[in-house]
């Protein structure tokens, strides 16, 4: 899979996207935490480029600073020197108005309104615009709750009465009511059973597929890794140490690569690959 | 990005078709004259039209739905689009044909209903409190039995957060109501020329009444809505159920604490207020009445008997204790939602000050006979 032909195989059902140019750029970031001597930087010159369609995984151990990147993709936190830039703007300009129709995130708990029900908080954005009349709103969140796999009956329900799995659906589908180009996860399948998280990766693949989303995912993960990414960057060191197809990656030579994906989790996450099995990444 | 184009419809009555053009994605249907002119333009094509969709630019889900409802939850006979339209269109048939959940209604009988719940949350409320304070005598004695094993470190926390912050606050608001008081008190006493009953009206109204009350409102306000949100916000991270399950008591960790600390940390604010306020009292009569500091002072003994002092903390105790119980109880009551956080807190507040001044009046007559 190829990203020109990503493009213009879902070039019609990608609403909102650009027409040409990668979908995030970040170039020399440098993100700086703490002030005068107990200063310290997170990221040193770091570059990433993320092209339409793609479904990156950013994996690092803990500390490397893959949350505060998606964080500053969001425009959530500003970079202390660099350039990031989504969908041809600085993220800085993302929490402006109309933001959910440029990039829907998937927090890690789902950060749900819990003052709303299901269906309000789908519909939360749509409704915000101010617009639309109201049983259209509806209806239109109602697809987007059956499209994650939730049914009507749930759509009454607080979200104090989900279970976690149902949490990340709604949250889901709260992300994506405005069909959003780009769709940011954080740990999308922490704090799932087995079961749920086979089927959240299912889920997310499918709506890749069917809204020609970019996916830029932080996992810790393996399985989630393998079954979802077309492309993963490994952070170490301050920078992105190496990116590119997770088979490729996980032969890189370094001591994060080698415990990460070489050790006794990674060699049975990545068993099914090389037993032959086409990459589930590559729809 | 490419040059957003604004959705329309162009009619074509020479072919019968209707042709939609720009982009049909919800933010480009964010401007409501847009989705105004979308609606005329709508409504001008013939129900029995053609539809070609070749000629929009972007189609996502919401510019679907928007179609679909156009059509009446039906293709139309006649339609012509791309794979990518087809397919958005085929999953807004699939999921829009359910049963729509039914927005709530109205009926008389739903508003009985309404009312039995009032009434038994009511007696709930009621049957809660009374547990928590057989709770807080149980962990009393517990503590008096054991003092070694009681939790000290949170009590002195407390005192200091709950008592020894709230000195700077109460001691302004104690002095500038004690100047108000005496400004307005010397206006009607020098009509009768009674000035040096200054002393006397200030020294028992602020010492046995306005002082108590004016820390225990001020505590209620600050403490009060403090404690339910720390343990509101505890029930929302599960922190209680973790207690809970590893054995220790709620009560005792942290109900006793806060009550033991209001009862100790109440009555010395209460001094602190009456104090801040009868200087106040002294500044205002000295300027406007000439009463001399020192005249106020050598006074105030003989026009107040010390009764009145220990009845002020006595009651500040009884405050402290209950503004600690309801704060907690609210919090304890707390569901994990942030709405019911704000609602457990308002509550919490409003009931603590209301209650405050219901036990005050019960004191004022259960001890009428004292100090006057």
């Amino acid at each position: 899979m190829t990203t020109t032909e990503t493009s213009s195989l879902q070039g019609a059902a990608a609403p909102g996207a650009p027409a040409g140019g990668p979908v995030v750029r970040i170039a020399g970031l440098w993100s700086v935490f703490g002030q005068g001597e107990k200063a310290f930087a997170v990221h040193q010159d770091l570059d990433l480029v993320v092209e339409r369609g793609e479904m990156l995984s950013i994996v690092g151990g803990s500390g490397t600073g893959k949350t505060v990147l998606l964080r500053q993709m969001l425009g959530l936190l500003a970079p202390t020197k660099g350039t990031v830039e989504v969908l041809g703007r600085p993220a800085s300009e993302m929490g402006r108005e109309g933001a959910a129709s440029r990039v829907g995130m998937l927090f890690q708990h789902g950060a749900l309104f819990s003052a709303f029900s299901v269906l309000d908080n789908i519909a939360f954005a749509l409704r915000e615009q101010g617009s639309l009349p109201d049983d259209l709103i509806r209806d239109a969140a109602l697809v987007k709750l059956q499209m994650v796999g939730l049914k009507p009956e749930h759509a009454t329900r607080m979200p104090s009465d989900l279970s976690g799995g149902m949490i990340k659906r709604v949250a889901l589908a709260r992300a994506l009511i405005m069909d959003p180009p780009l769709l940011l996860l954080d740990e999308p399948t922490a704090g799932l059973d087995p079961t749920s998280a086979d089927e959240f990766c299912a889920l997310l693949r499918e709506l890749h597929a069917a809204l020609g989303l970019t996916l830029v995912m932080v996992t810790h993960d393996l399985d989630t890794l393998f079954a979802l990414s077309s492309r993963v960057a490994v952070l170490a060191e301050k920078k992105v140490l190496v990116t590119g197809p997770p088979r490729e990656v996980a032969a890189y030579d370094h001591p994060f690569v080698e415990t990460f994906f070489r050790g006794e989790r990674g060699r049975r996450a990545m068993a099914p690959l090389s037993s032959g099995q086409a990459v589930a990444g590559e729809t | 990005m490419p040059p957003s184009l604004a959705p329309s419809v162009a009619f074509d009555s020479s072919a019968g078709r209707a042709l939609p053009k720009g982009d049909w994605t919800a933010a480009s249907f964010a401007d409501r004259a847009t989705w105004r002119r979308l609606q005329r333009e709508l409504r001008a094509v013939p129900d029995a039209s053609a539809w070609d969709l070749t000629g929009m630019a972007r189609l996502d889900y919401v510019g679907a739905q928007i179609l679909w409802r156009h059509w009446g939850a039906k293709w139309p006979a006649n339609h012509q689009a791309n794979d990518a339209q087809r397919e958005i269109l085929a999953h807004v048939e699939k999921y829009s044909q359910c049963e729509k959940p039914a927005a709530p209604g109205w009926s008389p009988l739903q508003q009985i209903d309404q009312l039995g719940v009032l009434v038994l949350s009511g007696c709930s409320h009621l049957k809660e409190l009374v547990e928590l304070i057989g709770q807080l005598l149980l962990d009393f004695g517990r503590m008096l039995r054991r003092p070694q094993r009681a939790p000290w470190r949170d009590v002195s926390g407390h005192l200091y957060s709950m008592g020894a912050t709230a000195l700077p606050i109460t001691a302004l608001v104690g002095f500038l109501i004690g100047v108000v008081l005496a400004y307005l008190m010397a206006l009607q006493l020098r009509q009768f020329g009674a000035e040096s009953f200054i002393v006397n009206i200030l020294g028992i109204s602020l010492i046995r009444e306005l002082g108590p009350m004016l820390a225990a409102i001020l505590v209620a306000g600050r403490s009060g809505s403090a404690i339910t949100a720390q343990i509101g916000v505890m029930r929302v991270n599960e922190e209680l159920d973790a207690m809970q399950v590893m054995g220790i008591p709620h009560g005792f960790r942290l109900v006793l604490p806060r009550a033991l600390a209001l009862a100790l940390a109440m009555p010395l604010i209460a001094v602190w207020t009456t104090l801040a306020a009868l200087a106040g009292g002294m500044l205002a009569a000295d300027i406007t009445m000439g009463i001399t500091p020192a005249y106020f002072a050598q006074a105030l003994p003989a026009a107040v008997d010390a009764a009145n002092l220990w009845l002020a903390m006595g009651k500040s105790m009884v405050f402290g204790v209950l503004i600690a119980l309801i704060g907690c109880h609210w919090g304890l009551r707390v569901e994990p939602n942030t709405q019911s956080l704000g609602q457990g807190t308002t509550a919490s507040v409003v009931s603590a000050i209301t209650m405050v001044i219901i036990v005050d009046a019960l004191f004022a007559i259960l001890f009428k006979d004292v100090g006057i």
